[in-house]
């Protein structure tokens, strides 16, 4: 892990010629992660994994999270990692939630994709926007993963209820609801 | 009669109406028959030149779970491949969401079904580190004990099931055979043979039982015998070697960009393992080879896996023998349950108890990403606590479904039969990949 001043030193790099890059730096559990600008986060990655002496080259994972009832509600976190140093950065986009307008078709958070950087984020962005609703734009294949393409809702959301959807037996098949959908 | 000739009538009036069997001579079949000759033909293409979309799976012996393909053919040549999952998806990271901390650890065992004791670490470690609670070093040792065993178990699952793919049965039985000398040793350690819930916040659940270390070292002093033998039933078999060599190839830096780990990646020749570059618990205790491969073929992959078997049986030989006496868990009792007889004299462990059985620990708000080197690869856990008793978020990077991006790289353009082989090598689980 870059200790804490390196992660200063790291902080700084980005904002050189992109001002407003980093929004805030923490260090905690021997963890060090960067607070991005969601607009900036490809030039924060590139950044990263571009840069010769950072090399922040492998994307171990990527995944989303609903900090709910807080704002910005959600979080897409990049753990980077550089092979050659053994040292781990997590790069954070927190991105705000658009729904609001009533009477219109829910809208949803977007996002830049990072697939062209590391392909390896294909599968993880669509599980993101499979469970979250937050739309990487630029995604080649950005489609439901685990949960059926006809799916409706956001299942990992805070605000979804666990136990929402009924068990369909055959005693109850014709009184729950939507049962023939 | 009358029945006879109103059949003739029908078969008139039918003649009359289907172009097909209408005289031969005239204009309109001479046309049809020409349009026939020419669908039958295609558009300039040979039949083998043809393309053809099937679906394989969910439910197909060869995919190792419910795994779908929609494979693009052209002959005998794959040309695209789609995987579909989701069908084994139970949203385990959802209920987790609504468990106290310690109820979560049975439910994220059961992901990945092969390799529990990983993902019971992954996410005790990461809680750990979320309360800053130190283990003792018999914990780590037990743990390290465990989780190679489980390593060899699960690679041992993935040889006589990958090898049944190839044609060779009878090594299925003689894996399972020594896979079920493993899960007679978890359950004298934990009552359970798979699913063990073992490892706790905190240490191990309990102690190893007497008569459990000599039982591992009579099955230390067998396994590389055994791992030979295995070798010696393969190695020479013409059919495996075909089957495998050269089979699968992609280059080193292709894997990188796609993020896979374990052994197929250290197949290719990159000797990447967590246990040796970030050595978690004590491996840094322990002197263990890392296997690599060269060209990251099949019988790379097959080598490298044999070969880490023999590895976890160096390690686990070196536990046993250094194993340290003390507490098998922390002594914190905000944390931990107090052992049973403290219940009976002390005030102070009987309410730790309840507190610790209804509501469970609170863990203060912070996020936390670990990794461990699981059979499959690099396994991470993402908990995010919100101060409460229950986690808000717990996300499992599992690395089968991260791996599963590489098979169509694998798989485009070899043959239908290799691309069994292929999966067969990947070694996903589907459990892991859908959670």
């Amino acid at each position: 892990m870059p200790d804490a001043p390196g992660l200063e030193l790291i902080a700084q790099g980005i904002e050189e010629g992109h001002e407003g890059t980093v929004i805030e730096t923490s260090f905690e559990h021997g963890r060090a992660s960067l607070v991005v600008n969601p607009e900036h986060i490809l030039h924060a990655l590139t950044w990263l994994r571009d840069t010769p002496e950072q090399g922040y080259r492998f994307l171990s994972s990527l995944h989303a999270a609903d900090y709910l009832p807080a704002t910005p509600r959600f979080a897409v976190h990049y753990e980077l990692l550089s092979r050659e140093r053994v040292e781990r950065i997590n790069v954070k986009a927190l991105l705000e939630n658009p729904a609001g307008a009533d009477g219109e078709e829910e809208s949803l958070p977007e996002l830049d994709s990072c697939v062209e950087l590391f392909p390896t984020a294909e599968y993880q962005e669509r599980e993101a926007y499979d469970f979250f609703g937050i739309v990487f734009t630029g995604h080649p294949d950005l489609r439901r993963i685990l949960m059926p393409e006809d799916y409706v809702g956001w299942p990992q959301r805070r605000d979804f209820p666990i136990g929402g959807e009924p068990v369909l037996f055959t005693h109850n098949e014709i009184e729950a609801p939507r049962w023939f959908e | 009669m009358a029945d006879e000739l109103l059949r003739d009538e029908a078969d008139v009036t039918e003649r009359g109406l289907d172009p097909r069997t209408e005289d031969p001579s005239s204009p309109l079949a001479d046309q049809l028959q020409e349009l026939s000759e020419r669908e039958l033909e295609g558009p300039g293409l040979e039949p083998e030149q043809e393309i053809l979309t099937i679906n394989m799976g969910p439910h197909h012996p060869a995919t190792h779970g419910v795994l779908r393909l929609i494979v693009t053919l052209q002959g005998e040549r794959v040309i695209d491949l789609k995987p579909v999952m989701g069908y084994l998806h139970t949203g385990i990271e959802k209920n987790c969401e609504d468990k106290s901390y310690w109820k979560v650890i049975p439910f994220v065992e059961r992901m990945d079904y092969l390799s529990y004791f990983f993902q019971m670490e992954a996410f005790c470690g990461c809680v750990e580190r979320l309360v800053g609670l130190e283990i003792p070093p018999r914990a780590k040792y037990l743990r390290v004990i465990h989780m190679e065993l489980d390593r060899i178990m699960s690679h041992l699952v993935w040889l006589g099931t990958t090898a049944l793919d190839l044609g060779a049965v009878s090594l299925l039985w003689y894996c399972f055979r020594e896979r079920d000398t493993i899960l007679d040793l978890f359950e004298m350690s934990s009552g359970q043979r798979m699913h063990t819930r073992y490892f706790q916040v905190g240490g191990v659940f309990e102690d190893i039982p007497v008569g459990f270390e000599a039982k591992l070292r009579d099955f230390c002093a067998l396994m590389p015998d055994r791992v030979s033998q295995y070798e010696a039933l393969l190695d020479r078999n013409e059919i495996f070697l075909q089957r495998t060599r050269d089979i699968g190839l992609i280059p080193r830096e292709r894997l990188l960009e796609l993020g896979v780990t374990g052994p197929l990646l250290r197949a290719a020749g990159e000797p990447w393992d967590l246990r040796k570059v970030d050595p978690y618990l004590c491996y840094g205790d322990f002197d263990f080879k890392i296997p690599v491969g060269t060209v990251g073929d099949g019988y790379d992959r097959y080598r490298v896996r044999l070969q880490e078997m023999r590895e976890s049986v160096r390690i686990i030989e070196q536990a046993l023998d250094g194993l340290p006496e003390g507490p098998w868990i922390a002594d914190d009792r905000k944390y931990v349950l107090p052992p049973r007889e403290e219940l009976a004299t002390s005030m102070e462990a009987l309410i730790h108890h309840f507190k610790l059985v209804t509501e469970g620990f609170r863990v203060p708000p912070s996020e936390l990403y670990y990794a461990v080197e699981s059979p499959r690869g690099e396994l991470g856990c993402f908990v995010l606590a919100d101060g409460s008793s229950k986690p808000a978020r717990v996300h499992f990077r599992d690395p089968s479904f991260v791996n599963l991006q590489c098979f169509r790289d694998m798989s485009v353009g070899g043959y239908i039969a290799d691309f069994i082989q292929n999966l067969g090598m990947l070694d996903p689980i589907i459990g892991g990949v859908d959670r």
